[in-house]
């Protein structure tokens, strides 16, 4: 009897050693929002980057792209009771402060009508338009977006007719 | 009445029969002293972040919007207290901003402010109310520590030079109608006009 308690013990105890050998591979994967870190290590946070506040337009990646933000803009008040984005970009106040306008398309209902004030659903600046930081490149997260111009360009020099409609 | 001034008159014009001068000018001035620091002292101490943070209505409300501001949390940790903006530092400006204060305790008394909402529907008469204060001494407390003589523009971001340069330079405006809204939140300025501004 006893002997085949042992037997029985010995085979749980094979098991949960195989399971605890499985879970710390699992351990040396890693996560990457955590970067090259075990997921049972702490992870050094990098340090935060700087806004870029050079007041220099950013190219955009395609037409329809909200511009990002040149500036800082470090405590603006965008609630019910102002907008601190408004107080310079609006058509108003554009000639004095010579910021840029807020675009037309901002000034127009889901319907179509255009009304004198920003319109409701445009009203929160920051939920489009976002600020750039001055992190190092190779911090930032790697992509393979190019422009509809690039494309058409690379697809005409390799002798190939840009993309058509069907 | 009039018979009770004349004697105290009476009593202040005839010499004294008891003092020695000594007595009555050194005494005196020694008083004159005890007084003067004690006096100055209390108000003093009526200018400290925490006698203006001791009702719940700063506290609660003004204080905590403060915090994460540039000019409570900063990167050379240097910050700039309730009294800095909102007291004048000299003197007899000091005084007539304490005599004009003496309202905000009948405030208090009488909870003019003291819940969220009173606060709130109150804030754009109070912030209005500074401003114009500002306005008329061309942002004094501003430049007790922001100096226009001492401004570099070519350290300043392109907008600020711009802004400082110009409008600030010629007079024409001051700190205040472009910096609102800077150490607080600002209040509802769609009761303002439009345009969202002033």
């Amino acid at each position: 009897m006893r002997r085949a308690t042992n037997a029985i013990l010995a085979v749980v105890l094979a098991g949960v050693t195989a399971a605890g050998l499985a879970a710390s591979a699992g351990v040396e994967k890693h996560d990457p929002l955590r970067g090259p870190v075990r997921i049972d290590e702490a992870t050094r946070p990098l340090p935060l980057a700087t806004t870029e506040n050079k007041d220099v337009k950013r190219t955009r990646s395609y037409p329809m792209q909200p511009p990002t933000i040149p500036h800082s803009i470090d405590n603006y008040q965008i609630d019910r009771f102002a907008n601190r984005c408004v107080m310079c970009h609006s058509r108003a106040k554009a000639a004095e402060s010579q910021a840029t306008p807020i675009s037309v398309t901002h000034y127009t209902d889901r319907d179509g009508n255009f009304l004198a004030d920003i319109a409701p659903r445009r009203y929160f600046c920051d939920t489009c338009h976002v600020v750039q930081t001055e992190a190092r490149l190779e911090l930032t997260v790697p992509n393979t977006f190019e422009d509809a111009e690039t494309v058409v360009r690379r697809t005409q020099g390799q002798g190939k007719p840009p993309l058509k409609k069907k | 009445m009039i018979d009770l001034i004349k004697r105290y008159w009476r009593t202040l014009t005839r010499p004294s029969a008891y003092y020695s001068l000594g007595f009555l000018t050194i005494g005196g001035f020694n008083g004159g002293v005890i007084f003067w620091v004690g006096f100055n002292t209390a108000m003093e101490a009526t200018n400290t972040e925490q006698f203006c943070t001791g009702c719940h209505e700063m506290r609660d409300n003004v204080y905590q919007e403060l915090q994460p501001t540039i000019h409570f949390t900063n990167r050379s940790g240097v910050r700039a207290k309730c009294s800095d903006c909102h007291v004048p530092h000299a003197w007899t400006h000091k005084m007539a901003r304490k005599m004009q204060a003496s309202k905000e305790v009948w405030g208090k008394i009488f909870g003019t402010i003291d819940t969220r909402d009173k606060f709130l529907d109150k804030r754009l008469e109070l912030a209005q109310r500074e401003w114009a204060r500002f306005k008329a001494n061309d942002s004094l407390e501003c430049r007790n520590c922001h100096q226009f003589q001492s401004m570099d523009f070519t350290r300043q971001g392109k907008r600020a030079a711009d802004a400082h340069s110009t409008a600030l330079d010629r007079g024409e405006k001051t700190c205040i109608d472009c910096h609102k809204g800077i150490a607080h939140r600002l209040p509802d300025m769609s009761a303002m006009e439009k345009g969202h501004e002033r």
